[in-house]
């Protein structure tokens, strides 16, 4: 009773805590951090969430959560015999965490195979520049530049991006995209995106893959500004926000406009970083949280 | 011998610039490269037809094969993607920045003649 009551305090703290972390200011001071604690936030809150009903659920078999669904899938009977509540609770349980597993991965194939597709597409109609050496040009007059992540990933701009910019607006840009490369971004991107397909009507989860979304290029500006002026990438941005090449779809806009201007502030005029303390304090929060999980799992407390 | 994605793409660019289909034949007589085995061919539009990007009808003996869409509309089909505008906010891509309209655009163009002006 007790691991299963602590499992769902977990969940509950991680919910509380999201919903505090979406609107902290601090994050942008130090986006890897907090990228970091968003993860492992997501993570503990759902093994949490599981774990608090499979842990009621598995009771009767007087042992922790795992060893209790093993006992369970091989027909042991339990010590004390199986009551509604119990049942209830292990049919709650397996089907929430079914559900995770499976949008996740549903998730997962959509964007490998959108990914493929996209990438055939781009052998067959983009070209090379020898402006940008190795980045994929596409004939379009509207403004775009962006990544398609993979094992070789692919950094592409649109002949509008190439009008539209500098020289050194572009070499910003394509700093900023490296960055997104090396950094492997979309990897972070993905589980939120899939917790977003599976939650559609909760406002925190939403509100989570804006943020996260949000520090995924704050963590690629500042590894580009080491390699490029940031001032040339604050104007990039700017110049990429009001070209409005195609009409937005509705309801995005307020968001965009945000983020974009929250991105060029810290270009401009950087705020000071986190302290060292603070950064260390959350890391050290972020371990704590994913190992707690499984030890709660695993033993029974 | 060019890679077959070089391949791929040379020949969509010949069936592209055609009005009418092609069979195997007439293709491989517009291709640059005169050493091309007939087989090759053959096996580059089979391969393209079978990811979807040509369609064939039987002509006799032998196949006639176009584009399934115009170049345009892959273009048209990769920007959308680009710009997040198919509604799915999936995470297959990454971004740069997103465009913005309406005021919301005239505060960020304010800002950039700042930035300019400094």
């Amino acid at each position: 009773m007790i691991t299963a009551a602590t499992l769902a305090a977990l969940a509950t703290a991680c919910a509380v805590g999201s919903w505090r972390l979406t609107t902290a200011r601090w994050t942008s001071r130090a986006p890897r951090v907090a990228i970091i604690l968003w993860q492992s936030l997501g993570v503990t809150w759902g093994l949490a969430g599981t774990g608090a009903m499979l842990a009621y659920a598995v009771q009767p078999y007087g042992v922790g959560v795992l060893p209790g669904l093993i006992a369970f899938a091989d027909g042991r009977a339990p010590r004390e015999p199986w009551d509604v509540l119990h049942v209830l609770a292990m049919i709650a349980g397996l089907t929430a965490l079914a559900v995770l597993v499976a949008v996740l991965l549903t998730a997962g194939t959509q964007v490998l195979r959108a990914r493929r597709r996209h990438r055939m597409l781009l052998a067959l109609i983009s070209h090379d520049d020898p402006v940008v050496p190795g980045v994929r040009v596409l004939d379009h007059p509207g403004a775009a530049a962006y990544c398609v992540p993979g094992l070789r990933s692919q950094v592409v701009v649109s002949e509008g991006a190439l009008r539209l910019l500098s020289e050194d607006e572009m070499a910003a840009v394509l700093a900023h995209e490296a960055a997104h490369v090396r950094e492997r971004h979309d990897l972070v991107l993905l589980p939120f995106a899939a917790l977003r397909r599976a939650l559609p009507w909760s406002k925190v989860v939403r509100d989570a893959q804006t943020q996260v979304e949000l520090l995924v290029e704050m963590a690629a500006d500042d590894r580009a500004r080491r390699y490029c002026c940031p001032r040339r990438l604050a104007t990039a941005l700017l110049r990429f926000g009001t070209a409005g090449a195609m009409p937005a779809p509705q309801g995005m806009l307020g968001v965009h406009a945000q983020s974009l201007m929250a991105r060029v502030d810290r270009l401009v005029k950087p705020a000071p970083e986190l302290p060292m303390r603070l950064r260390y304090g959350v890391l050290a929060l972020s371990v704590t949280l994913v190992t707690s999980v499984p030890f709660l799992w695993v033993y029974q407390l | 011998m060019k890679g077959l994605g070089e391949l791929e793409r040379s020949i969509m660019d010949i069936l592209w610039a055609q009005r009418e289909a092609l069979t195997a034949r007439e293709v491989g007589r517009l291709i640059a490269d005169r050493d091309l085995a007939p087989t090759t061919v053959m096996t580059v539009l089979d391969r393209l037809t079978r990811k979807g990007f040509l369609q064939r009808t039987r002509d006799g003996r032998a196949w006639r094969y176009e584009p399934a869409a115009t170049r345009d509309a892959y273009v048209a089909e990769l920007m959308l993607e680009a710009l997040d505008m198919t509604g799915d906010r999936s995470a297959a891509l990454t971004r740069f920045a997103q465009a913005v309209s309406g005021p919301e655009a005239e505060i960020l163009r304010r800002a950039l003649t700042e930035l300019e002006d400094e």
